[in-house]
């Protein structure tokens, strides 16, 4: 049936026809006569990656195959929610690898945009977890792969936004657990250079990101807070918390019925949000234990916040630069406060070490920004797109929604490989989304 | 842990109904006619819920293999739940009966010929519940879809003497009446997203009447209302209309 459908940011939205499937010969039969098809998971990308003619939704296709409970492997249909497999492994002592900041995604959508959670540093990206796969090709045949196995299939999965097939099953390694608690830490900065100074500070910390508030100018660019965490030990609990360790009560979630206007959103509502949010810490250090959802989903406990951003949607400007161009951070910023363009969200991380064929992270500082859709904003964001190239940075794909071709061909540096390879799996150009026509990977 | 038996086990309504009883800790059995692609959902119900789950072999049309599939259960069923069913194409079977046949014998002799078989193991042992998912396009024939209609409204007619006769023998019969419902036989359908229930919705429904004893049930709730009026629409007008 053809419906509207758009991703997280709700931009844009287009007339899709999208179809499920609960078994492996349904997909190679509705692969066989259809194309322009790609896989959409749970839409929690922001732009415009999981958007086609037709789309196949892997929601259905959501079985746990094998959970050994001893080595803490997993293996699952791809469509299953990181939300579900929490709640089975964690009563059992086991954690996520790697986690983003909602657990409203899907096992596939997780590979195919090769996830980082706040452990980047340490753990790096969700790929680096896991065992084997299974990809339904263009070819129509299901191919197993893992680092090993059809490495050149497998890593142009990881983090190749389904051009290379739909994924259907997923085998990857856990992290043990000795209670479902985060010991937590949150540290008042006062600019972007004392921000920085904490990080590297705190870098041993297995968690950790900042908020910046980017409005302020003079003293107090970029000021902010870091927040760091470590998995509690059950000797770190209070005495209710000790009770049971790994089990949390659940909670009620708040959801936002409807669109809110847009003019909610204008710079002085903004400031004064992020006015609050930096005074609500009246402390410079805070440190407590809390439940792991707060602290790795702060936005999951209100349902579709993004309806927040009115009807027109909004855009996530999520950028990556080298370690040592630090600058290009400050240039960015300055930018933004000067151009009075505000962001609810600005979220601040360093990413660790890593090469991969295609996936986004890449060692140094990388910077999170929502900006509702209005005129000029994309003008503005191209001019953002020149320095991130002039300082050798690149976008994230799974935000992005208006990029142009040549900032990804000139920012992804095996952008022509990982053609060549799509080109061997996808030959006939089967999967293909609006981003990939947009970015000249499938056109 | 009580058991239930799901006749139809590949479908998304199976797998909501399967996942909400294990939830409520039930072991359950899974049947349907490809045996081998009910093995995914048999290790998810383990993992998740940690109860007991199996699979068989069961085609509903194949009426004489019912006997030996029953007889062939090693532990017999508390809850017994017929999820089965073919919606077909209306114009299709119109014009050729092996469309047609296929329509009424899944919905509505395939269901007689294995509840026949659960109800006399009920009746002996004096306890049981059966659960039979009928459709309100058996409440009155439509002229786009009147030989499924058909089938569920004879499905249900059999529920209702059914749930008479076994009454007086301890056994409990619920005839589920679902309106529209998302699941990948209705995605090339135009639904009114109001009136449109998540497979989740009806398997919540289908526990709580089950618990309650209840006898027939509308899922959602709503459709009661929506099926008295289109009942008592007079014959003379129903017929003029495109429905
Ligand atoms: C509030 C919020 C916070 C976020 N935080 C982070 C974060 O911290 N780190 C991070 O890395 N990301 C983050 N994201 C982005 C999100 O993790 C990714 O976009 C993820 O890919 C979404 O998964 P999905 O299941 O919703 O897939 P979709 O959004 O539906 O699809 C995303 C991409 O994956 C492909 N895909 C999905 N399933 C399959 C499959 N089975 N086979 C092949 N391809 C498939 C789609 O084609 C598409 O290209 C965040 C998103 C939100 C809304």
């Amino acid at each position: 049936m053809e419906k509207r459908l758009a991703n997280w940011g709700n931009y844009p939205a287009i007339a899709c026809d999208e179809s499920t499937f609960s078994q492996d010969e349904q997909v190679q039969d509705f692969i066989s006569s259809h194309s322009a098809v790609i896989a959409r998971g749970n839409g929690r990308c922001y732009g415009d990656a999981s958007l086609a003619q037709y789309s196949v939704s892997t929601l259905k296709y959501d079985k746990v195959l094998a959970f050994d409970t001893t080595n803490g492997v997993f293996e699952c249909q791809s469509g299953i929610t990181l939300d579900q497999i929490l709640d089975i492994i964690v009563p059992k002592g086991w954690f996520l690898p790697v986690t983003p900041g909602t657990k409203f995604i899907t096992v596939g959508g997780a590979v195919a945009s090769d996830v980082h959670g706040k452990n980047h540093h340490v753990d790096g990206s969700f790929s680096g977890h896991i065992i084997e796969m299974d990809v339904i090709t263009g070819n129509q045949d299901t191919v197993t792969c893992s680092a090993e196995k059809e490495p050149d299939l497998f890593w142009a999965t990881c983090g190749g936004m389904g051009l290379t097939g739909i994924i259907t099953r997923v085998k990857f390694g856990l992290k043990k657990i000795d209670t479902a608690y985060i010991r937590q830490k949150q540290i008042k900065a006062k600019n972007l250079e004392d921000l920085i100074r904490l990080f590297e500070e705190y870098k041993d910390y297995t968690y950790s990101m900042a908020w910046i508030d980017c409005l302020q100018k003079g003293d107090s660019f970029g000021r902010g807070i870091l927040i760091v965490g470590e998995h509690a030990t059950p000797g770190e609990l209070n005495e209710q918390q000790r009770k049971a360790p790994l089990h949390l009560t659940a909670k009620r979630k708040l959801s936002m019925p409807f669109n809110l206007p847009s003019f909610t959103l204008n710079t002085l509502t903004v400031k004064a949000f992020n006015w609050l949010y930096y005074l609500k810490n009246t402390k410079r250090e805070i440190n407590n234990v809390i439940p792991y959802e707060p602290f790795f989903y702060p936005l999951d406990a209100i349902l579709h916040w993004n309806r927040g951003y009115g009807k027109a949607g909004f855009v996530q400007y999520q950028f990556v630069l080298p370690l040592e161009k630090k600058e290009g951070l400050v240039a960015i910023l300055k930018k933004i406060s000067d151009a009075g363009l505000g962001s609810f969200l600005a979220v601040l991380k360093v990413f660790g070490k890593q090469d991969s064929l295609i996936s986004f992270p890449m060692e140094g500082y990388t910077l999170a920004l929502d900006f509702p859709v209005r005129k000029g904003l994309f003008e503005f964001l191209d001019q953002l797109d020149e320095i991130v190239l002039q300082y050798g940075g690149r976008l994230y794909l799974s935000k992005d929604a208006r990029m142009k071709q040549e900032v990804f061909w000139q920012s992804y540096p095996n952008a022509q490989k990982f053609a060549e390879i799509i080109k061997k799996y996808n030959g006939k150009k089967l999967f293909r989304s609006v981003q990939s026509d947009r970015l000249l990977l499938t056109q | 842990m009580p058991t239930v038996l799901i006749l139809g086990a590949g479908s998304d309504m199976a797998v909501a109904i399967a996942r909400e009883f294990a939830g409520n800790k039930y072991d359950i059995q899974l049947a349907a006619r490809n045996k081998a692609s009910l093995s995914p959902l048999e290790q998810d119900l383990r993992i998740r819920y940690g109860v007991e789950s199996s699979t068989y072999a069961f085609d509903a049309t194949d009426f004489n293999s019912h006997p030996a599939f029953y007889n062939a259960l090693t532990v017999k069923p508390d809850i017994t739940i017929a999820v089965f069913g073919y919606l077909g194409s209306q114009e299709k079977g119109q014009a050729d009966w092996n469309e047609a046949s296929r329509i009424l014998h899944t919905n509505y002799t395939g269901a007689v010929s294995i509840l026949n078989i659960v109800a006399e193991d009920y009746a002996t042992r004096g306890t049981g519940t059966i659960v039979g998912i009928s459709s309100v396009a058996g409440e009155r024939g439509r002229q786009s879809n009147y030989l499924y209609g058909s089938a569920k409204a004879g499905f249900t007619a059999y529920l209702s003497g059914l749930r008479n006769r076994l009454f007086h023998k301890g056994v409990h019969v619920l005839s589920v009446q679902p309106g529209f419902v998302y699941t990948r036989m209705t995605e090339n359908l135009k639904l009114p997203p109001l009136l449109t229930a998540q497979p989740q919705d009806v398997a919540r429904d289908i526990y709580r009447a089950v618990k309650a004893k209840k006898n027939q049930i509308y899922t959602r709730w709503f459709w009661r209302y929506i099926m008295l009026i289109i009942k008592s629409i007079p014959e003379f007008m129903f017929k003029k209309l495109k429905l």
